[in-house]
């Protein structure tokens, strides 16, 4: 009986490996190296901000070795924080590439955008050198480890951060929140629709 | 022993028909037709007539007055699909500006798991020329097994409606020449 248990739950592994990275059109830029985590429950924290209050500041560390911190944009730019879950996996390796096609927009609308993830930074580097040259800041929360996506309530009870965003305004203030179901993918119609409203 | 048995079995199985247990389609096959994919007819009169479809609803891929058709499955999201954007643009030009071919190969593009919004915002970005549909919910990228992007599947349309996948390729080109003259080969346009 211990063999059949062990030789299923080899077997099943491999076939999860065998069918991993193939969930929402993703690129054949990462084939064989996405790690699918299978289906995960939708959300798994409870948001600390809302629209309305000046969002908390934090300062991470970027990709690129800057310190970036959330005051530093007050009264010059309008800030996009886009919160991923982790590295290497499906959903997450496809949204920053569309952000990237997507400068205009958050030109257009005097905008920045942070990428956030819990990854440690060696990590997040080696992930987004297969996604181009990206355009914006690409932040690391992973020591204290997810100390910033836990001040927005955002940090799940596995250690990973949701599938979040958040708009803060020149002056500070949240003017949008949004946590996905952490499988999907969040339209890029909302941000744009959601950037509008700020002029 | 028995229970040995068992486990050889289910360990084939697994190996054998993971997509049955998973619920997917296996990818394209050559020489196999196409699977059900109900777009609707676009609201472009250009791409209309392109295509040589009438109406407002919706249509089906060997509905395509052509003798082969190219399918992109793409996505907005994919920095492959970015990158490989205007070549696949030349590949219609090309197309176009043939005597021999522009009224027997069109190309449509399906963005897997976009919404019309990113669609049509991918369409503009690279100033595509050809008509680009969405597929949201992934149902058409479910049916053809979950494909990496970009993905292209080149069909043989016969007169009598039916058809055959003649070719397939997983990842872009650079150089449209090849592609097209492969396409050509192997739909037995020459």
């Amino acid at each position: 009986m211990k063999r059949y248990i062990l030789l299923s739950s080899i077997l099943i592994f491999a076939v999860l490996l065998i069918s991993a990275g193939t969930a929402m059109g993703l690129s054949d830029a990462y084939k064989g190296s996405i790690y699918d985590p299978g289906k995960l429950k939708p959300t798994d924290s409870v948001l600390k901000v809302k629209a309305g209050e000046p969002a908390p500041d934090f300062t991470l560390p970027s990709i690129q070795g800057k310190q970036i911190s959330l005051r530093q944009f007050r009264g010059e730019k309008n800030v996009v924080l886009s919160f991923i879950p982790a590295a290497w996996t499906p959903v997450c390796s496809d949204q920053w590439p569309g952000y990237n096609l997507a400068k205009p927009f958050f030109e257009q609308h005097d905008a920045v955008l942070l990428g956030i993830s819990v990854d440690n930074i060696p990590t997040l580097f080696a992930w987004t050198l297969q996604m181009g040259d990206l355009w914006f800041d690409v932040l690391s929360d992973f020591w204290p480890h997810g100390a910033v996506s836990d001040k927005f309530g955002i940090l799940r009870s596995d250690g990973v951060a949701e599938r979040a965003l958040f708009i803060i305004d020149k002056q500070g203030i949240i003017t949008f929140t949004h946590v996905s179901d952490i499988n999907v993918r969040p339209d890029l119609k909302l941000i744009v629709t959601e950037l509008e409203k700020l002029r | 022993m028995k229970c040995l048995i068992n486990s050889v079995f289910f360990a084939i199985c697994l190996f054998a028909f993971p997509n049955l247990i998973y619920g997917k389609t296996i990818e394209p096959q050559i020489g196999h037709p196409l699977p059900d994919i109900t777009l609707k007819i676009p609201d472009n009169d250009v791409h209309r007539t392109y295509l040589g479809l009438k109406g407002s609803d919706s249509f089906q891929i060997p509905q395509i007055r052509s003798r082969v058709v190219i399918i992109e499955i793409f996505s907005m999201y994919c920095p492959h699909c970015q990158r490989h954007a205007p070549s696949v643009n030349q590949l219609y030009q090309r197309i176009q500006k043939s005597g021999d071919f522009r009224d027997k190969i069109k190309i449509i593009g399906i963005g897997a798991g976009n919404s019309p919004f990113e669609v049509d915002f991918f369409r503009k970005s690279y100033a595509i020329p050809f008509p680009l549909f969405p597929d949201t919910d992934l149902s058409i990228h479910d049916k053809i097994g979950q494909v990496l992007t970009p993905y292209f599947i080149a069909v043989r349309i016969e007169p009598d409606g039916t058809n055959r996948i003649v070719y397939t390729q997983l990842g872009g080109f650079n150089n449209p020449d090849n592609f097209l003259d492969t396409i050509v080969k192997r739909s037995g346009l020459k």
